[in-house]
């Protein structure tokens, strides 16, 4: 039996998974805890949030983000990936700033206007 | 002459303003002493904002985002770079603007949404030299995520409130080593999935019982020294532990930033430091209402959200309701285990069909009660599995209680076996 703080919310419910019998979750008050419990023992995994370089703009970094999760190891190979990337103002929430980071999937979108 | 002005562009005077508007009010002004709406949120880059009141994960910039696309579709004003210097009786709103000058507004409601600053070295008194790379956490965030500034690169951080937990993760991702998270509370005050996400993923340790008790350093930091504390919160001497570091950032909590209402002679509570309110979010001067971290600090600006519309809302209905339902006032008091209770004041006539009531505990607790006194008499109790300081509570009183309870009610902790 391991014990977690989940991580999905800032509620942070106290989740016990049964490791030996087929993950079962428990302690969760929602359904995305018990998803966490289970993916964080099997293959767990982060959204990541930083800043890019932009110019043009009235100021020098656009925040973003993950579209949605990526392996918890490759979270610095996603931070690294972000160095190379150079915006022009106007950027639009939402717009897609690097497509498919590191492989996994995962797009960088921002998170504000500029 | 404006129905209402709001002071404040963060997420409680946006959802305000919002609220007012919905509820009919046509003329309402926002005043704002930064160069865009969104306060605080546009630093907060992290995601996490949203689950509760949009039932997705958004960042803080998109938290904003959705606000201020929200207040475009209104006729609500809004006055960027604009500072609120006094706020009189006759509801008189002094402000000074860069490209307006020094005007005064006349208001017939107001709604108080400064929100909070941080606590500073000096409010805490670390012995030690004063050399550069002390910074609030709050002040690192904006240098990393607005300005694109890096602050340091080996760092200690005091306090393990979230924004320091939130600028632990930052500082790593960006390239700083993170050598420590010193609380000298036996606690964190910061989310539990935040020491999870932000310290525990990056093997930061956090060092419980511990405070800074020297900076050393000419020009920069140099080393922070932290030492362990006893029951009493003093330094333990012979458990010194020498950090050699260039920065020390300060996560050791927030105050409520109430120069104005003060000054405007509105009674203030010095558990929360805000406004002394009403079960509407009034406060002690008719008309004005305060909401969101000005009136008690929030962890989630998803109940800044829903507060801050019950103060709009509340505005409105102050200046379109004729009648004023008259009532008796209940005080809500602390019992054991509570640090205060917001609203303080509950006019049971007013209240619709139920009640909210948030408070704080001061301690961790498990499996607790949470038990309502009307005198010595128990009127209500509500399970909780798990409590903590950092998380802040919240109860719902029905009408049909406030009506039996007597002039005061005590919300007290009592942990079952």
């Amino acid at each position: 039996m391991k014990e977690l703080i989940c991580i999905t919310c800032p509620q942070g419910c106290h989740l016990k998974v049964d490791d030996e019998n087929g993950y079962t979750v428990t302690g969760n008050r929602c359904p995305r805890g018990e998803a966490y419990g289970r993916a964080e023992l099997i293959h767990p995994t982060r959204m990541v949030t930083s800043t890019v370089k932009c110019t043009g703009g009235s100021r020098p970094r656009c925040p973003v983000k993950t579209s949605g999760p990526v392996p918890k190891d490759m979270v610095f190979a996603v931070v690294a990936a972000l160095d190379a990337v150079e915006l022009t103002a106007p950027v639009r929430i939402g717009q897609v700033v690097l497509a498919n980071v590191c492989g996994t999937g995962v797009d960088i979108v921002a998170t504000k206007d500029i | 002459m404006y129905d209402l002005i709001v002071i404040g562009g963060g997420p409680a005077g946006l959802a305000a303003a919002c609220s007012a508007w919905d509820k009919g009010l046509r003329s309402i002004l926002i005043v704002e002493r930064d160069q865009e709406l969104g306060g605080i949120l546009n630093q907060c880059i992290h995601s996490g904002f949203g689950l509760q009141y949009f039932k997705e994960e958004l960042t803080g910039p998109e938290y904003a985002a959705r606000f201020v696309d929200l207040l475009s579709q209104t006729g609500v004003e809004v006055r960027l770079d604009t500072m609120v210097l006094d706020i009189t009786p006759q509801r008189e709103v002094h402000m000074v603007g860069k490209t307006t000058g020094y005007r005064v507004e006349q208001a017939r409601a107001i709604v108080l949404a400064m929100g909070c600053r941080e606590r500073t070295r000096g409010a805490i008194s670390i012995p030690g030299t004063r050399p550069a790379g002390v910074f609030t956490a709050g002040a690192a965030q904006r240098y990393v995520n607005v300005e694109g500034y890096l602050p340091g690169k080996r760092v200690v951080i005091l306090g393990s409130g979230d924004i320091g937990l939130i600028m632990a993760r930052r500082m790593t991702l960006e390239g700083a080593k993170v050598l420590a998270c010193v609380e000298v509370m036996p606690y964190s005050g910061g989310l539990n999935r935040n020491i999870v996400q932000c310290l525990q993923d990056f093997d930061i340790p956090l060092y419980l019982s511990h405070t800074v008790t020297d900076i050393r350093g000419k020009d920069r930091v140099e080393q922070v020294v932290v030492s362990q504390v006893g029951p009493d919160r003093k330094p333990i001497p012979g458990t010194e532990m020498i950090f050699d570091c260039d920065t020390l950032l300060l996560s050791v909590g927030l105050l409520p930033e109430n120069e104005l209402t003060q000054q405007a002679g509105i009674a203030l509570d010095p558990r929360t430091r805000g406004a002394v309110v009403y079960e509407n979010m009034e406060t002690s001067m008719p008309g004005v209402f305060a909401c969101g971290n000005v009136c008690h600090v929030h962890d989630l600006v998803d109940y800044v959200t829903a507060e801050s519309q019950r103060a709009g809302a509340a505005a409105a209905a102050y200046l379109m309701e004729d009648a004023k339902h008259e009532s008796r006032v209940i005080e809500i008091q602390n019992g054991p285990g509570v640090t205060y209770t917001v609203p303080q004041h509950i006019r049971p006539q007013r209240v619709d069909k139920s009640c909210g009531l948030f408070f704080r505990v001061n301690r961790i607790c498990k499996d607790s009660e949470i038990l309502v006194t009307s005198g010595d008499v128990p009127i209500a109790r509500f399970k909780r599995e798990h409590l903590a300081p950092g998380e802040m509570e919240h109860i719902t009183l029905p009408r049909a209680l406030l009506d039996k309870a007597g002039p005061t009610l005590t919300v007290s902790i009592r942990e079952v076996n």
